[in-house]
């Protein structure tokens, strides 16, 4: 979110575009649960198994919860 | 013991079909011509606790010499407003496991934690800051991962995975400010450390944050100190002897009771009763339903003798149970006392304008 943010303030300012170090996005392959890390206009699929299903990772984000 | 002060006064008779004399009869202007006004001395003369089982985690002890009111309020006491730690709060940062958070979340409230709830304060509010003194942190974070060297046959998880299990053991207690030198000779921690939680399987991890406070039974279940609490009144059998049970019959007749209430003179065949295991009696009221023990005898209880059973579950030693309850009910007089006091007090001043 922060980086997206940081990422377009930096294109509106209309100065040199310097592309945001952007984190590498892991993806779960649904077959065989290896992790695969897949970078834009690569063909999807799995460097283990060739599956061709990738599922996102469950974000970081703290949910709040009452044990109840 | 009281029982052998036989008092019929003090008799709930317990009949074929129906039950007789349940309310006490012990207050001023029942009895013509007795006093029965409270008195501490009488009182003290009367009450007695006595403990007659004590394990790791029960207790069952006979508290003697007290109305039902009293009795019953200490059940409730000890089931509702005697203090404990739970978790309340989960912070979830990871959960790939699959029982959901909010599952977890729930099961993960209901673990006992071995903490002595006088060390902390009770949050007025649930929305308080939460400061070390109300507040207790753990943290549980558990990934599963395959167990490298693990043989090829087996399809046993413990042998195949690494934390293929989310224990109550892997509760690590985070110190907060002064807790860690207030509670250094009992670590926080689960009373029982082998509570599956969850189960995990490579690949799926567990990173959360638990806050633990102080709390009393009548908000969540989770806080309950006790397992069970629960009293029943002392069973009497009553022989009568006017009509004992003809010879032939004595086995019969002592089929009707739990064993060894009833014991048969071998010579006489004459049958009496054992006092010390009369508790035992199940009070099926077998013996009514055969006409040949018709008058023998009258089953009845006691009705100021309460057999407490209590089953500790979390931090109170069984035997603590009680007294907890009493500083409780103590309290509450105390907060009452005082209220009527000013009430008492604001009424003179009314008075005088």
């Amino acid at each position: 979110m922060n980086q997206l943010g940081q990422q377009t303030t930096n294109a509106g300012g209309g100065g040199g575009f310097i592309p945001a170090p952007r984190q590498d996005m892991e993806y779960i392959c649904a077959d065989c649960g290896a992790k695969n890390e897949i970078k834009s206009r690569e063909p999807i699929r799995c460097r283990e198994c060739g599956h061709r299903i990738m599922y996102k990772k469950r974000t970081k984000r703290m949910v709040q919860f009452e044990a109840r | 013991m009281p029982v052998t002060t036989y008092d019929p006064r003090k008799h709930v008779g317990v009949h074929a079909e129906r039950v007789s004399h349940v309310s006490s009869t012990n207050f001023p202007g029942h009895y013509p011509n007795e006093d029965h006004s409270w008195d501490l001395e009488r009182f003290r003369k009367g009450l007695t606790v006595k403990i007659e089982r004590l394990s790791n985690r029960t207790i069952e002890f006979d508290l003697v010499g007290v109305d039902a009111s009293i009795a019953n309020a200490f059940r409730r006491i000890l089931i509702a407003e005697v203090p404990t730690i739970c978790v309340e709060r989960v912070y979830v940062w990871d959960n790939t496991s699959v029982v959901v958070d909010e599952v977890l979340a729930q099961r993960i409230g209901l673990v006992p934690l071995n903490i002595d709830p006088a060390l902390m304060d009770m949050k007025q509010s649930a929305n308080d800051q939460a400061t070390d003194r109300n507040t207790l942190v753990f943290r549980l974070q558990v990934a599963c991962e395959r167990r490298k060297n693990a043989p090829k046959d087996t399809t046993d998880s413990s042998k195949l995975y690494i934390n293929h299990e989310v224990l109550s053991s892997h509760f690590k207690w985070i110190p907060q400010g002064e807790q860690e030198i207030v509670m250094a000779d009992n670590p926080p921690a689960p009373t029982n450390l082998n509570i599956v939680l969850t189960k995990l399987r490579p690949g799926q991890e567990i990173d959360m944050e638990l806050h633990a406070v102080k709390g009393v039974g009548k908000d969540h279940a989770k806080f309950c100190p006790v397992a069970t609490a629960s009293y029943r009144l002392l069973p009497l059998v009553i022989l009568n002897p006017e009509k004992p049970v003809p010879p032939e019959l004595v086995e019969k007749f002592q089929k009707c009771f739990s064993s060894g209430v009833i014991r048969i003179d071998p010579r006489t065949k004459a049958v009496s009763v054992d006092s010390k295991k009369t508790r035992n009696e199940t009070m099926s009221r077998e013996v009514y339903r055969h006409p040949e023990f018709e008058g023998c005898v009258q089953l009845a209880r006691v009705r100021d003798h309460f057999l407490f059973n209590i089953e500790s579950e979390g931090f109170y030693p069984p035997q603590r149970l009680l007294p907890e309850a009493i500083a409780v009910m103590r309290a509450k007089i105390a907060t009452i006392k005082r209220a009527t006091e000013t009430l008492l007090n604001s009424g003179d001043g009314l008075g005088d304008c």
